[in-house]
């Protein structure tokens, strides 16, 4: 490979930090915005945060194709399988049908998925599917190569059933932390707030976010 | 991809082809597609402990899920009771695990709804799983598992393994992973100085080893849960249990000579 | 309901000239030839009650049974020719296994309920197969929400609180009517499902009948099974002696 070019052969890939975290009442979703060929940015204001369904929404990383390809197919599934229940999928059921096509296609798909959202079963939820394509409930996850820099923050910080703002504010504070630490993360924070009212998006650009020590 | 839920196909039709012993006829065997198949284990499990006692099987096995040295997952859980005379704990892909895991229990939700008074037996669904992970090796395709069974049949405790190759043996100890290493010859000595463990003696040696793995096994976690299955009290899991830890000898250390 | 078909009743991929399919309708004269089988909805579960007619002395207690378990929290009763049931039952059980691996929780009763239905009209459709003769119950306890669903054999599915078909099926729905179903607790509600069995079934057509009990509630763990031994032989002897009170004044006011 030609390492001043490598973008002419990469592929383009999420290298990224998402998040995902509970809350009293719904989850706060949240991912950087930079995707990557190479160390070339191809997109400085991606959205990571992809909709599956009005109440259960995905944070992608890995093969930006790979997981674009899923989330479509998984929308298709819960939006077809919506319409035959009558009611809006369980987020449980969402993170089964990415899981499975996950575990069934582990050996060709570059994807860690978090899906996130909330039902009136069991309120907000969150599922890591990693590479593998296990499936595993959090009441909080992280995920993508800036994922690795702040497992510390996370623990240290991260508390059950905190408020809205509160969340919101440890989401911001850890992707930061993880875009200034990771190369391939950076540009803007976008955030998704899922409660059972839906969604709320919000975007914190790359000049308000919190600033750390930075020597 | 190999089905559980279906019958498997006739057993006798011109012999098996070759390196498919499991596979027959009308079914395609060997490596079936152009695919290539090099599956690695991703997220991983370490360790299973599993010992016979007197009148029961314990078996035990840590709540981590290891991606690569990141401690990632600390709650999965994997041993698991199949029904009430059987118990299991696998170590090895977690997602693989997963897999196993439902197929598994829709194979006993079919049981039940028969509703014949009849229920899975430890040596079969032993059998059963040797053929499953052999099929899947066969196929250049493993389910990245050490898989623990143990039981109670015909009022005998009943303990076996099978890997991801499909190989399998019983004993009355059983540890794989870092335990095969690690915990075999402590279990083995105990044994042998008394050979027919109470469940509390049993319990409290597998506790030991569980302590002696976490102090040696990098991929190991203080938290963990054990399955019990006993000839007269039936079958439960504990936990999560916590690794009582002892580091008093640190103070006797200082410097390296 | 029945007339004569006159020429119109050979297919049921024909609708006679007043919009009748007959091939349906004679399904259903099927169901109304075999036991009683009945649904009742408590507050905290389903019972499904079934009068299983024994033809032979010989019979074997406890064999050809006409509740199922379809999964782990639905069953089904079923009324008809029995080894149509059988079919339906074994569809319904790979409906459910089917989404169990698919969606990785249990099968909501509602979408099994959509599945079956669509399976059994499927057969009032063409020429060359016969529909279904039978009925069925579906009895599910899921999220603390009983709920129950009928069958027949038009593929027409409709949810209630009590329901009921088979040879018996109006006077049973006139003792279900009776009953206040909101205020019982599936304890409570077993007895009067085995009273009503008890009273629908005809001593004088059919001499032996056996009782099948089964429940899916909160005691059972929302799981569906047969109602334990003891719980089973307290209904039977509840409904034994309404029947027995009900003969002494019926004596007496002769």
């Amino acid at each position: 490979m030609n390492m001043g070019n490598d973008w002419m052969d990469a592929a383009h890939s999420t290298g990224t930090s998402i998040m995902a975290a509970e809350f009293d009442g719904g989850v706060v979703i949240g991912a950087d915005s930079r995707t990557t060929t190479g160390a070339y940015i191809a997109n400085r204001v991606t959205d990571k945060l992809t909709k599956v369904t009005d109440h259960i929404y995905c944070c992608r990383s890995g093969s930006a194709a790979d997981t674009q390809a899923i989330a479509d197919i998984v929308s298709y599934h819960l939006n077809f399988h919506g319409m035959e229940l009558g009611e809006e999928p369980p987020v449980e059921v969402g993170a089964a049908v990415f899981k499975e096509l996950c575990y069934n296609y582990r050996d060709s798909l570059m994807a860690g998925i978090l899906v996130a959202g909330w039902d009136k079963l069991k309120g907000g939820q969150i599922y890591s599917i990693p590479i593998g394509g296990m499936c595993v409930r959090q009441n909080v996850s992280i995920g993508g190569s800036g994922s690795s820099y702040v497992y510390g923050y996370v623990d240290a910080n991260f508390k059950p059933k905190m408020s809205k703002e509160d969340c919101v504010k440890f989401v911001t504070n850890t992707l930061a932390l993880a875009m200034s630490r990771d190369g391939s993360s950076g540009g803007v924070v976008r955030l998704g707030i899922i409660t059972e009212k839906g969604i709320e998006r919000r975007v914190i650009l790359g000049t308000d976010l919190p600033k750390f020590y930075e020597d | 991809m190999f089905d559980p839920t279906s019958n498997p196909p006739p057993f006798w039709q011109n012999g098996p082809a070759p390196g498919a012993f499991y596979n027959f006829p009308n079914t395609k065997s060997g490596p079936s597609d152009e695919f290539q198949h090099s599956q690695a284990p991703i997220t991983t499990a370490t360790s299973i402990v599993a010992i016979k006692y007197a009148t029961g099987v314990i078996i035990a096995g840590d709540l981590l899920g290891s991606y690569g040295s990141l401690a990632r997952y600390r709650n999965c859980p994997r041993v698991l009771q199949v029904n009430e005379n059987i118990i299991l704990g696998a170590g090895g892909d977690y997602g693989d695990f997963q897999y196993i895991k439902n197929f598994i229990e829709q194979k006993i939700v079919q049981e039940e709804c028969l509703d014949d008074g009849f229920k899975l037996k430890p040596k079969s669904l032993y059998c059963w799983l040797t053929r499953v992970m052999y099929s899947c090796r066969s196929k250049f395709d493993p389910l990245w598992n050490n898989l623990v069974i143990g039981g109670i049949q015909d009022g005998e405790p009943f303990l076996g393994t099978v890997d991801k190759l499909g190989t399998a043996f019983t004993d009355k100890i059983i540890c794989t992973g870092y335990g095969a290493h690690i915990a075999v010859p402590l279990l083995r000595e105990a044994m042998e100085k008394n050979p027919n463990m109470s469940k509390d003696e049993a319990k409290a040696l597998v506790e030991k080893s569980m302590e002696v793995l976490f102090y040696r096994d990098a991929r190991s976690f203080p938290k963990y849960q054990v399955a019990i299955i006993d000839q007269n009290e039936g079958s439960v899991i504990e936990g999560p249990l916590v690794v009582k830890q002892n580091w008093s000898l640190a103070h006797m250390i200082s410097g390296y000579n | 309901m029945s007339s004569i078909g006159t020429g119109y009743d050979l297919s049921a991929s024909q609708f006679s000239p007043d919009g009748r399919v007959f091939q349906v309708e004679y399904a259903m004269k099927a169901v109304e030839n075999s036991g009683t089988i009945i649904g009742l909805k408590a507050k905290d579960g389903v019972i499904l009650a079934a009068e299983k007619l024994i033809l032979s002395k010989l019979h074997e207690t406890g064999t050809n049974r006409r509740i199922f378990n379809i999964d782990t929290h639905i069953g089904m009763a079923v009324s008809g020719l029995i080894a149509d049931a059988r079919q339906i039952v074994e569809i319904a059980r790979k409906e459910a296994a089917a989404y169990r691996t698919k969606y990785g929780t249990k099968i909501p009763v509602k979408f099994l309920n959509d599945r079956v239905s669509m399976y059994i009209h499927a057969y009032t459709l063409y020429s060359a197969i016969r529909p279904y003769g039978c009925s069925v119950i579906l009895s599910s306890f899921d999220n603390d929400e009983p709920e129950m669903y009928t069958i027949d054999p038009s593929g027409v599915s409709f949810g209630f609180h009590g329901c009921a078909t088979g040879k018996a099926k109006q006077s049973a729905k006139t003792e279900i009517e009776k009953l206040k179903l909101g205020n019982y607790t599936c304890k409570e509600l077993v007895k009067e499902a085995a009273k009503i069995i008890y009273t629908v079934h005809d001593e004088l057509k059919d001499k032996n009948f056996e009782l099948e009990l089964s429940w899916v509630c909160k005691d059972s763990k929302g799981v569906h099974e047969k109602v334990p031994d003891s719980v089973y032989s307290d209904a039977e002897k509840a409904a034994k002696q309404a029947m027995e009170a009900d003969s002494e004044s019926d004596t007496e006011d002769m």
